[in-house]
């Protein structure tokens, strides 16, 4: 009989991100999907990336993940996002060919070390207790595990509406798998119900480009991987076009025929993914929303027409197409449907994302109540860590708020939980100047060579860059210059005697590292990519400095453990409501507990004394 | 959860004592003193027993949780103010299982708790209960109803809809958002900045109110001006004398003006000394008066002092019993001191009238950081969307800085110091 150290069920983004994770960890490793044609498969719109969600990709790649790399393989456009804002806030995104982002997972999966992928349906999990032991296969094979990680998406109570019409399944084309949810209902986990949409896909073949404005990639592609050098797929441009007030007055004449209008849906969708029912009702006097029309691949003909997604019956879909600029005679290939499905209330979970109540099982991805790849893929990151270090016997990795996107996100789920499908924004985190997309691997990368999850080539890149960068940063800050120097270089700065380094003249948001040069010659010497780093490092410098003492607090309240069997009931001076909230969100730690919500500072300093009475009795 | 008690009135012989129970017990500790207890809400003579022993007929009020001043469910017990019925209440209360002696501010530790009150309205209520005067009284008042946290849960509300207004143009750039932001912020800035600097200016003179107004008298050496600070006072607070440069300390009488708090100062007499002790006492006079609000020259001819007088600044003749014109004032017959006392109350109503929300320097730090925040955005917000990321971050620590002030964040500290301030019971 196998026995594997890490079980991953499923193959999507948290799935495939999960189990190449704990291989990397050098965790016997198995991967369960249903056919080896579903993994990595893009089952929404063509794109990874975008703003936060960028972010998010950079640092997996940072810890030598797949979802990156792939996407680098398979991008046919790459923009990024607010170029014109700050760094801090720019987000790479890139289209991807949906064929090659498959072939190329596919490939990755199949050539990694430790990893076997299995082709089968779990139907059910192995007990002992309350610990997960393995798991049993449609056809009866049993597979032992030390850990299991499950990431089957919307596959709990899925149901997918087109108009009136409504069948059960978890993405078009899923089987649904009845005995695996009824396993996981006997957990008596707190559950939550959520809607997403798609648009209808169109045929390219029948839709008129040439009266559609183009949006084209950068000239310079901003890449996800911290190792692409160069560009792998040929590089298309996509179509815009609007709805009009033709397309609206359809849509609105056929709104109790949609499901999420007609009343058969009632689960909380994303408001800002809004479906073109939403749009058309909610934004009245808007007469025009803006389509991007994305390639779904080089080779194929689908285009996804992104920002009509729906959930009216075919024949409306048809009508209001017909109804847009250049989309007169456009063939649905797949007409737009709306999924309604259970998610896992996060709170059940710890930060290493392994269910509370039932060991040994983690949970990652759109089960957690997220939307979108890159959110599922970060998640599948961190179970697949964690549940290699529980099947390995070491401390679990924790990502904090102040090191990663990550950590944001894990520390927003497992302690608020979700009230809409959870997608990641910049704002989300508040320490956003120092964590940017730039430098993920200088945040990161250390981590994983602790944890012996990067292969040789990354390590190297990774010390001749962090060389590079303090090389330069020493150049930079050598010798201060006077006003008068600097003025003679072309920069204009107060006369007022300071005399200041390079560095600290980079800090001046109109002042750009050719600048610099000119005062000090030699910095022309340092390579262009370390550059443009340590300018963005100036840059924040001040803010970040402020901002070192924030994260000092939360980690000295991180640093006050909540033992896991800690009760609050019966705190004298804790509301009845408050203790209620921090015994489901059951916080890892005093900063976790600062975050749930209606928490109160004068509560806060209580469980802080509470914390240090218990520590000096178990003492 | 600990019952507490205390005693909630001064620790004397008065008519009236109340001792306060809060916590789960309050209710079956009352029935066990008490017999039975009136209705939650409501109040009824009940006699108080220590196991079976009468010890006095009191006024008994209940309340139940939520709706009680900690929250929790309490009784009071009005009682005749004797000291040994009120010993005997307390001992009695202490033999209670779970039930002890509150510790100072505990009372208001478990509103605050409960949510019954927040931090701003805790530190009101330490005014409140350490008012002396009528200005102080209601200025505390206004900050026990919460009037300051209204005013800044306001701003604070404020500032999170410019940062959203920000936020929307960074975090949804790629799809159809508003792309002028920018007057909608600037707005909502400028209204939060004014309204805050104009508190910060405010609150100087709050602080007074809080603190008490200083007037020193100044003057020549033997121009009477210890004989007035008596006369102000009523008794004899300063030493005085027949010889010039008696009085060599500063010495304070703290009055009631109709309702502000006012502190005279009398101060050494002014002139060239050989005396080493009476130098040290004319530069600590010379010192005080410059910071004091308000200086009283006791004067025939300002120039012969070594301090010139400020604009509002009142100068009086001194020893009026001596003059014959009918100016001046005298601390010897009381001529004149009314007028003076009038003119001091005129100078300080109309200063109180500027007064604000807040009178403690921590308020005013939080405030003067959250304003530095704001110019800060307001001017990058000015700089177009390519500093948007810094504007957000100025954006952020102003609302933190807000949050700071009223107790949401950042508490430990503040809350040891605000409750070592408080004393048992209140």
């Amino acid at each position: 009989m196998k026995h594997f150290d890490v079980l991953v069920i499923g193959g999507g983004h948290a799935g495939a991100e999960a189990a190449h994770a704990a291989a990397r960890m050098g965790a016997r490793t198995a991967l369960v999907t249903m056919t080896l044609s579903g993994i990595g498969v893009m089952s929404c719109n063509p794109a990874i990336g975008g703003l936060g969600k960028g972010h998010l990709v950079r640092e997996i790649d940072a810890m030598d993940g797949v979802m990156g790399k792939v996407a680098d393989k398979a991008g046919i456009q790459f923009r990024l996002l607010n170029r014109r804002k700050g760094p801090a806030v720019q987000g790479p995104r890139a289209q991807a060919d949906r064929a090659i982002y498959q072939r190329e997972m596919l490939a990755a999966t199949q050539a990694q070390d430790n990893l076997t992928i299995v082709e089968g349906e779990v139907v059910d999990l192995k007990m002992s207790g309350q610990k997960v032991t393995g798991v049993e296969l449609a056809d009866g094979t049993l597979l032992h595990s030390t850990t299991v990680v499950l990431t089957t998406g919307t596959f709990l109570r899925g149901i997918i509406h087109i108009g009136e019409e409504k069948h059960s399944g978890g993405r078009m084309g899923d089987k649904a798998s009845v005995k695996l949810a009824e396993r996981i209902d006997s957990f008596g986990l707190p559950l939550g119900r959520l809607k997403t949409g798609t648009p209808p896909r169109l045929d390219t073949r029948t839709i008129n480009w040439s009266v559609l404005e183009e949006q084209q990639g950068d000239d310079e592609p901003a890449f996800f991987s911290f190792e692409t050098t160069k560009l792998a797929a040929k590089q298309v441009a996509c179509g815009i076009t609007h709805t009009n007030e033709r397309t609206h007055e359809i849509i609105s004449k056929n709104l109790a025929r949609s499901a999420m209008y007609g009343g058969h849906i009632d689960g909380t969708g994303p408001r800002y993914c809004p479906s073109i029912e939403d749009k058309v009702v909610r934004f009245a006097d808007k007469t025009s929303h803006q389509v991007f029309l994305e390639p779904e691949s080089l080779t194929g003909h689908t285009v996804y027409p992104n920002g009509i997604s729906t959930s009216l019956p075919v024949d409306v879909q048809e009508d209001y197409i017909h109804s847009i600029v250049g989309l007169e005679t456009a063939k649905i290939l797949q007409p737009g449907y709306a999924i309604e499905y259970d998610y896992i209330d996060p709170r059940a979970l710890d930060a290493s994302l392994q269910l509370r109540a039932t060991t040994h099982l983690f949970l990652a991805g759109q089960i957690n109540g997220t939307t979108g790849y890159e959110e599922a893929a970060a998640q599948g990151l961190v179970a697949g860590i964690n549940a290699a270090c529980l099947a390995q016997g070491r401390e679990p990795v924790q990502f904090s708020r102040a090191n990663s996107y990550i950590g944001v996100m894990i520390d927003d789920l497992t302690t608020r939980g979700v009230t809409e499908p959870y997608r990641m924004f910049t704002s989300r985190a508040e320490f956003r100047l120092s964590l940017r997309a730039d430098n993920a691997d200088q945040r990161l990368t250390p981590t994983a060579m602790d944890l012996g999850m990067v292969s040789v080539q990354r390590r190297a890149l990774f010390d001749s860059k962090r060389d590079a960068l303090e090389v330069g940063y020493q150049a930079l800050s050598r010798e201060a210059y006077t006003p008068k120097h600097i003025s003679r270089a072309g920069i204009a700065v107060k006369e007022d005697g300071t005399r200041r380094t390079p560095y600290q003249l980079l800090a001046f948001p109109d002042v750009q590292f050719k600048d610099v040069v000119r005062v000090q010659p030699d910095l022309s010497a340092i390579d262009r990519p370390i550059q443009i780093q340590l300018a963005r490092d100036a840059l924040y410098a001040n803010y970040i400095d402020r901002q070192q003492k924030d994260i000092d607090r939360i980690k000295k309240d991180e640093a006050h453990v909540i033992p896991t069997g800690f009760t609050y009931a019966g705190i004298s001076g804790l509301s009845n409501e408050l203790s209620a909230k921090l015994e489901s969100a059951r916080p890892d730690n005093l900063a976790q507990a600062a975050r749930v919500e209606g928490m109160t500072p004068a509560a806060l300093a209580l469980l802080l004394a509470k914390l240090r009475q218990h520590q000096k009795k178990s003492a | 959860m600990d019952t507490i008690f205390a005693l909630a009135t001064a620790q004397d012989r008065a008519g009236v004592a109340v001792v306060r129970v809060s916590g789960p017990a309050a209710h079956s500790v009352g029935m066990q003193m008490c017999g039975t207890l009136p209705k939650v809400g409501s109040f009824a003579v009940r006699p108080v027993s220590s196991d079976g022993d009468l010890i006095d007929r009191g006024l008994v009020l209940t309340f139940a949780a939520p709706h009680s001043f900690t929250g929790e469910d309490v009784i009071e017990l009005h009682l005749h103010g004797s000291i040994a019925i009120i010993d005997r209440v307390l001992d009695t209360l202490s033999a209670f299982d779970g039930v002890r002696l509150a510790e100072p501010g505990e009372f208001t530790r478990r509103a605050l708790e409960n949510g019954k009150m927040d931090l701003a309205q805790v530190e009101g209520l330490a005014d409140l209960i350490d008012a002396e005067t009528e200005f102080q009284r209601a200025q505390a008042m206004q900050t026990v109803e919460g009037a300051l946290s209204k005013v800044v849960e306001d701003w604070r509300a404020r500032l999170i809809n410019a940062a959203s207004l920000l936020e929307v143009t960074i975090d949804f750039a790629d799809e159809d958002v508003p792309v002028d932001v920018a007057p909608e912020v600037s707005a909502l800035l400028e209204s939060v900045m004014s309204q805050a600097s104009d508190e910060i200016s405010r609150s100087y003179v709050s602080e007074r109110v809080r603190t008490g107004f200083e007037v020193a008298i100044v003057g020549l050496p033997n121009a009477g001006k210890s004989t007035l600070l008596n006369a102000l006072a009523g008794r004899d607070a300063a030493i005085t004398s027949e010889f010039a440069g008696t009085t060599r300390d500063v010495i304070e009488v703290r009055m009631d003006l109709d309702g502000l708090p006012v502190t005279f100062l009398d101060t050494a007499g002014l002139r060239e000394s050989d005396d080493q002790v009476e130098t040290i006492g004319i530069e600590r006079a010379i010192a005080r008066a410059k910071t004091a609000d308000l200086r009283v020259f006791l004067s025939e001819n300002v120039s012969d002092l070594p301090l010139d007088p400020l604009p509002q600044d009142i100068v009086v003749a001194p020893k009026a019993d001596l003059r014959t014109d009918g100016t001046g004032v005298s601390g010897v017959t009381g001529a004149g001191l009314n007028a003076l006392v009038q003119e001091v109350k005129a100078v300080f109503a109309d200063r109180a009238t500027h007064s604000g929300l807040t009178s403690r320097a921590r308020h005013r730090t939080s405030l003067q950081s959250a304003v530095t925040a704001m110019k800060d955005a307001s001017r990058l917000v000015n700089q177009g969307p390519e500093v948007y990321d810094l504007a957000a971050e100025e954006l952020r620590t102003a609302i933190r800085s807000l949050e700071f002030l009223v107790g949401r964040i950042d508490v430990e500290n503040l809350l040891d110091e605000i409750f070592s301030s408080f004393c048992l019971g209140k």
